[in-house]
């Protein structure tokens, strides 16, 4: 059946059965392979994206049922190579380790953010309840969504750090004028 | 890779529209709403359903929280987020955010709806336990109107309700009833799971004794357990601790519960007992205007 589904501001429209996941949908049909296929049983988070503004397991959604929905991903989170600063936090706080949890992880901390811009330890424990991570033990996940908090206009990442400053990719104008 | 069996999808537009789908349909067609119970099981092949009814079209006409006169109604679609949220069951049916905070995690309460919780009718579900301690009363829709069916009466067993093939739940509607206070308390092995077992208590006072109880207990028989002995034994008592362990001690007793892997039947039969005092404990503090 044919199905169209706003993702990452664009809408597309494939012809799937019906019974296709969400997550199989954008990884399999759009090839945005950032949103990770874990547990396939609404256990892990590692799936969490955006549903309409919203963090959602698209292990737990049929393609269908997001037909004319917005959807976004991991991919959106970085614009013309500005990382949000969700994604400074989890770097400059060691957020991740194997990374197979983060992007659900930095989903989820943007809309955090979106709603409370100032959360407490224990509101983004909470957040990020349905989503497991292996390796940090959460407390360096919580340390970088704080620090994405105390850092709301972080633009992009310093000169200096591996992978930054150099290149193309970081432009100041790239900047939204309002940051979410 | 873990995927439904294939299916056919249809959405519905209106109450009408869905039930007129599984009427043409037939008995393999099947609503879904937040889904978040219903695709595990499909993928399981616990459930196959042939064609899936989605209704979340209709969230923003079923989705609501309002008083009117001497119920609160809460429409089937508004989903676990919007009952924790809620500013008015918080205020008068505190019972609704104990339970929806340790009801599965932030991203599945997202999806996961009143009336689908109800519907799904898993034994281990919260939300029907706390219906049935509130004494809720459940408003099913068919091709010939609307019917009432009390939640005493709502479940036919595991996973089956009073809800027929070609009918929805469509509101169900929580009575009114002043100096009451509410709980719920839940005992689980991690955080977003089953309850091992679970206790939602209400209790209403007047004049310093309790003119009403209800007990209802998740997790401990084929559906979610309301237990009338308790209610007997509460009703014209003081609301004291001797009382609710009578209380616990008749829940234990009352109760059904299987030995399984999360936990064996003396122990589930031990939850209910302190479960039940607790939650009556903090109800009983909540009718009296105190925190428990």
């Amino acid at each position: 059946m044919e199905v169209s589904i706003t993702v990452n501001d664009a809408l597309v429209s494939r012809d799937v059965e019906a019974r296709m996941l969400l997550v199989h949908f954008l990884r399999d049909e759009l090839g945005l392979t950032g949103t990770h296929w874990g547990c396939d049983t609404t256990n892990c988070g590692a799936c969490v994206v955006l549903y309409d503004g919203e963090p959602v397991k698209s292990c737990t959604v049929l393609a269908p049922m997001a037909d004319g929905h917005d959807v976004r991903t991991v991919e959106h989170l970085e614009v013309d190579g500005v990382l949000d600063p969700v994604q400074r936090g989890f770097m400059e706080c060691h957020g991740l380790q194997c990374g197979f949890c983060t992007p659900g992880m930095l989903l989820t901390a943007r809309a955090l953010l979106d709603r409370d811009p100032d959360p407490a330890e224990h509101t983004i424990r909470e957040a990020i309840s349905g989503q497991i991570c292996r390796c940090t033990g959460y407390a360096t996940i919580v340390r970088s969504v704080r620090w994405a908090a105390e850092h709301p206009e972080a633009e992009h990442p310093e000169a200096g750090h591996p992978e930054a400053g150099h290149g193309d990719a970081v432009r100041e104008d790239a900047v939204p004028e309002e940051l979410p | 890779m873990q995927v439904p069996a294939p299916i056919e999808y249809a959405r519905a537009t209106s109450v009408a529209d869905a039930v007129g789908l599984l009427e043409r349909l037939g008995e393999e067609a099947r609503i879904i709403a937040g889904g978040h119970s219903l695709l595990p099981m499909m993928k399981l092949r616990l459930a196959t359903p042939e064609y899936l009814v989605d209704i979340n079209d209709l969230h923003d006409d079923l989705s609501y929280i309002e008083e009117d006169g001497d119920v609160v109604r809460i429409g089937a679609m508004t989903r676990h987020r919007e009952l924790l949220e809620s500013e008015l069951l918080w205020t008068m049916f505190p019972i609704f955010r104990d339970a929806e905070r340790v009801i599965a995690d932030p991203p599945v309460r997202n999806r996961g709806t009143l009336g689908g919780a109800l519907c799904q009718a898993d034994p281990s579900e919260d939300l029907s336990s706390v219906c049935t301690t509130l004494d809720a009363v459940c408003v099913i829709q068919g091709s010939s109107g609307t019917r009432e069916v009390p939640m005493d009466e709502f479940h036919h067993g595991p996973y089956q309700t009073a809800v027929g093939h070609a009918e929805m739940l469509v509101e169900v509607r929580i009575p009114v009833r002043r100096h009451g206070g509410s709980a719920y308390l839940k005992v689980d092995r991690r955080a977003g799971d089953w309850a091992v077992v679970a206790a939602g208590a209400a209790i209403w006072l007047e004049g310093g004794l309790i003119t009403d109880a209800r007990v209802g207990l998740a997790a401990v028989g084929p559906n979610t357990t309301g237990i009338p002995e308790v209610s007997d034994a509460l009703r014209g008592r003081p609301p004291e601790e001797d009382v609710f362990a009578e209380a616990g001690r008749l829940a234990a007793a009352g109760c059904n519960p299987v030995t399984d892997p999360r936990g064996t039947e003396a122990y589930k039969r031990h939850l209910a007992d302190e479960l039940t005092r607790r939650t009556l404990r903090i109800a009983a503090a909540r009718a009296a205007g105190r925190t428990a």
